[in-house]
């Protein structure tokens, strides 16, 4: 091996040699719930539910797996190798509630929380393509600058919602008048008189699929159609107005107004609006919430904000605090107390309706911050679960069409965005890879490939990046992949390759920086071939550079790491 | 170190060789598919395949394959008369010398009137419900005639231009393979040798293994069946199939030279090297504004062109007896007009288009009242298309599905044959 020395690694291999394995440990009834009673509630109604149905819990998952866990959930990405060392040796108590409030209140950690949760609600609000499309009024940008400046700052929940429900303004940074807010309802106000936007925000905020009451009552669904179009009302003063790059009909930007409406019969004073019943007969309606509170109806915006009213309305909603408390839960169990998170309502009982209930006026008590739900959700028992599944509750399996009961963790695939800022930090190439702009804009580019937009009104999507072939495909070959197993001068492995550790130590370096454990007797065996084998060519068997064969074997290793399903899913 | 691609078309002898040849580890099988049948050459006679074209967004099938000329919903078009018994619009001038291989079903009449919902239902035949994933069209016909092709090696359920909808309980083998029409799959090329490939692949297996074996859970299992699969993809002579620039230049142009023309074409390539189910996209149907100009100036030429290509095509290669055609929306809509000269969601009445595979062509199966709002005959869902064409494909409506539950499902979801189809 080369001489060259690398202090970071070095550093790395002292703490290697200092660790021994996790102990696997046993999950007690009685669970730790840090003096928390968020907790304790959390942990005594999943309790409940494993009585009731005679479950037992798995065990808990080792640290290592924890601790890779919960940096996924929380900030997007793997823990760095020193991460991982950091906290698992520590003998500290409150340890896991310590790297909790690291993760979620530390400086250091600031940029990498907005980003995930930037990342996460841009998918909720306008989809893995809004913005994309040839002259879309959805400015992709003005919309993450808005969520990124609302998670560093931990803006409270209901604030967040009311600005984007009642937002005005230009959507594109740097724009006078620039309200990134805007860009979750430009693309879908103008349209079909706003039905679009009716659906998102029933669905998005309160839980309550209405889309399909827009033509019909729905045979399962309590929502009438009447009440769609009471919740339409609200949008119909909003417009999207476009701007034009001056001097062309290329769309620039879209500015959101309120603009007086008329209504469809000709009145603004009433300023009604009319549908149509199955039956072809057409009937009025007038903007009523889902609660049944009327507002004024006069469509002048003067005498009334149509959508600042519906803001108002939605905050009081118990609604609004269940659905973010669901989502959240969703985000970090793989599922959410209903199924899907977003239709929630009588037809579609809750699998812990008290438990639902309880995080959400939790959630408002505690003025909507989202950190303190996180804090309870990631230090419960049951999140921190092995994934490993037992006779005692293998029948608790969500994709037999069971309602999840959290006897386990749910093994769920890491997220197309997570594998890109895991390989980034795993390589550390998230040291050198150029400014923030840049860096989002290269993610961009190469989420997209993932991404295939159907073209409908709705934003409908789907995406490739989902364990099938193409993905597969992308972790062999892609760029991505060849870019983070690079021999080149100064690339991870190179640095690797170069330090003073021994291939062993490399080997158990590079298990640990994807898998968060160390490699098992037969990975090293095979691991060790790999050196064997690159140590002479392929065809004629001579004898390569030393200093080259261990590079490409640990390459080798390293790919065979990032290949595997151990790696790719959240376990 | 030396290190090359290796051709897409390497051999599978080719290769196992080499996987043999990798001696210096010991390398645990890895199963790569299926091996050659004796019996491929019968097999090939009995082979069956259908092709979707899928139209995403709801097209108005009342300006396409059921007109109302004259009435306040008729809208701009003219019909005119084809090579069937059926009248079309004036702006599918080429499909109308292939409609005597068409049969316009056009008493469809459901309800999902939600893209979402619609797509959902369309192909699998089931409305969503939050606690079955149901598989779609190309999973149950890839499933189900899976056996006809022992010597397939490139997936049975590919879509091109579109996502399609996914294997549901039928579990990830049979997801739908996602690629361009331009016939390139993203990241094919290995970039090293194929014994280094073989070498890694050996490591990578035994963390897979240890993984699943931990009793984890489905996805484990999943993840390590894909990648056998996308290895199997990946040394195939079958991906050919793919590239539809090699073919001659006068049958690009016939079947056009935008996406969905190539997409369509590339369809005809994969079934003939024995895909038993492709799905090929057309967008851009959600027209709430501005109906009939963006109908007759951008997606009916290019429907009509792609099309008709397909029909002929199949006819002329023998191969319509044994494929399948639909052509179909998650809806349809509006036969009122909108104030934006757009048409809205409508689901209550509308038509979907089947052919081929031993279904009559030349027909129009049902009728909607005089301005298209209602239907007036026996109304067909998206089950009863589903019967009908599993029917066409050999395929026994007495098939029975086990979700993961245990809970019994009827292919196509009971749904009845449409007997003018076959009659």
């Amino acid at each position: 091996m080369s001489v060259r020395f690398s202090s970071h690694l070095f550093a790395v291999v002292a703490i290697l040699l200092a660790i021994t394995p996790a102990a696997v440990q046993s999950a007690p009834r009685g669970a730790n719930d840090y003096g928390i009673p968020q907790v304790a509630k959390i942990n005594e109604q999943i309790a409940a539910a494993w009585d009731a149905y005679e479950l037992k819990p798995s065990q808990e998952a080792t640290e290592s797996e924890w601790c890779r866990r919960v940096h996924l959930d929380i900030i997007g990405r793997i823990p760095s190798v020193t991460e991982l060392q950091e906290f698992t040796k520590s003998r500290s108590a409150t340890k896991k509630a310590d790297l909790v409030g690291k993760l979620l209140f530390d400086d250091k950690y600031t940029e990498e929380y907005a980003r995930n949760w930037t990342t996460i609600w841009t998918t909720v609000l306008i989809g893995r393509a809004g913005g994309t499309e040839r002259n879309s009024l959805t400015n992709r940008e003005g919309m993450q600058k808005y969520l990124r400046d609302c998670f560093a700052r931990n803006k409270p929940y209901n604030d967040m919602v009311d600005e984007l429900v009642t937002a005005t303004g230009s959507n594109r940074p740097g724009a006078e008048n620039f309200n990134g807010a805007v860009n979750f309802l430009t693309m879908k106000v103008n349209e079909e008189k706003g039905t679009q936007a009716t659906a998102d925000v029933a669905k998005i905020f309160l839980g309550l699929q209405v889309q399909c009451t827009q033509c019909h009552n729905h045979p399962f669904n309590e929502w009438k159609q009447q009440k769609f179009w009471e919740f339409n009302a609200f949008f119909r003063q909003t417009r999207a107005l476009r701007q034009f790059v001056p001097g062309t009909r290329d769309v620039q930007g879209a500015e959101l107004v309120d603009q007086d409406f008329g209504g469809e019969g000709g009145t603004p004073e009433t300023a009604e609006i009319y549908y149509e019943l199955r039956n072809g007969l057409l009937k009025a309606a007038y903007p009523v919430f889902i609660d049944d509170t009327e507002i004024g109806k006069s469509g002048y915006v003067s005498e009334v904000n149509r959508r600042d009213k519906l803001g108002e309305l939605i905050q009081q909603s118990e609604y609004l605090d269940m659905c973010v408390a669901n989502r959240y839960w969703a985000h970090f169990f793989g599922y959410g107390f209903t199924k899907p998170i977003d239709d929630m309502g009588p037809h579609n009982p809750a699998s812990h309706p008290e438990l639902l209930a309880y995080l959400g006026q939790q959630v408002r008590e505690h003025s909507y911050n989202l950190k303190e739900l996180i804090r309870w959700i990631t230090l419960s028992e049951a999140y921190s679960l092995s994934s490993r599944v037992t006779k005692a509750n293998e029948k608790d399996d969500p994709l037999l069409g069971e309602t999840p009961k959290f006897t386990h963790f749910y093994l769920r695939q890491m997220q197309a965005e997570e594998l890109y800022e895991s390989l980034l930090v795993a390589t550390r190439a998230a040291e050198t890879g150029g400014s923030y702009e840049q860096q989002e804009r290269s993610k961009s580019e190469w989420l997209s490939q993932f991404v295939m937009a159907f073209g409908t009104d709705d934003g409908g999507e789907s995406t490739t990046f989902n364990g099938t072939i193409p993905q597969a495909l992308m972790m062999f070959n892609g760029e991505l992949i060849r870019n983070a197993t690079d021999d080149k001068n100064g690339s991870f492995l190179w640095e690797l390759a170069n330090s003073n550790m021994k291939p062993a130590q490399a080997i158990d370096y590079l298990f640990q920086a994807g898998l968060a454990r160390r490699p098992t007797k037969d990975e090293i065996a095979i691991a060790n071939q790999l050196f064997i084998a690159r140590a002479s060519s392929g065809r004629d068997k001579k004898r390569v550079d030393p200093g080259a064969a261990t590079l490409a074997a640990l390459q080798d290793v390293w790919w065979a790491v990032l290949n595997s399903n151990e790696f790719i899913i959240n376990h | 170190m030396k290190s090359f691609a290796t051709p897409q078309g390497m051999s599978r002898r080719h290769f196992m060789n080499h996987l043999a040849g990798a001696s210096a580890m010991a390398i645990p099988a890895l199963t790569m598919g299926h091996t050659l049948h004796t019996h491929a050459q019968e097999l090939k006679r009995k082979r069956k395949s259908a092709i979707m074209l899928w139209m995403s967004g709801g097209p108005s099938t009342m300006d396409i394959w059921d007109l109302k000329p004259g009435t306040n919903t008729g809208g701009e078009f003219r019909p005119i008369s084809t090579s069937g018994n059926e009248q079309i619009s004036e702006h599918m001038p080429m499909m109308a010398k292939q409609m005597h291989n068409a049969a316009i079903i056009r008493s469809m009449s459901t309800r999902e009137a939600d893209h979402g919902r619609g797509r959902y239902y369309m192909h699998t035949g089931y409305v969503p419900n939050p606690n079955v994933e149901h598989p779609s069209y190309g999973a149950v016909i890839a499933h189900e005639t899976i056996d006809q092709r022992p010597e397939l090696e490139i997936p049975p359920f590919v879509t091109v231009g579109g996502g399609s909808e996914g294997p549901g309980f039928l579990g990830m083998a049979w997801a739908p393979f996602a690629v361009n029409s331009n016939g390139q799959i993203r990241n094919l090329q290995m970039g090293m040798d194929e014994r280094r490939l073989m070498q890694r692949m050996a490591a990578l297996d035994l963390v897979e293994k240890g993984f699943v074996s931990q009793n984890r859970g489905q996805a484990a299992e999943d993840h390590q069946n894909i990648l056998k699969k996308t290895l199997a993809l990946m040394t195939s002579e079958q991906m050919k199939a793919f590239r539809v620039s090699e073919e001659p230049q006068e049958v690009q142009e016939r079947y056009g030279m935008d996406n969905f023309g190539k997409g369509c074409l590339m369809a005809r390539r994969l079934v003939e090297a024995g895909v038993p189910f492709v799905e090929v996209d057309l967008g851009g149907w959600d027209m709430h504004n501005d109906i009939f100009n963006t109908l007759s100036n951008q997606r009916l030429p290019v429907l009509d062109r792609a099309m008709s290509a397909l029909f002929e095509d199949l006819e002329q290669r023998g191969l319509i007896e044994d494929t399948a055609v639909m052509w179909m929306g998650e809806f349809s809509r509006t036969p009122r007009i909108n104030g934006n000269t757009g048409r809205d969601h409508w689901a209550r009445s509308w038509s979907v288009v089947v052919g081929g595979a031993g279904m009559n062509g030349g027909i129009a199966v049902g009728k909607t009242n005089e301005d298209g709002t209602r239907v007036d005959t026996e109304p067909y869902t998206s089950q009863d298309v589903m019967a009908s064409v599993c029917k066409s494909l050999g395929i026994s409506l007495e098939t029975t599905f086990t979700s993961k539950s245990g809970r019994p499902m009827k292919i196509a979801n009971s749904g009845k044959i449409i007997k003018e189809l076959f009659a």
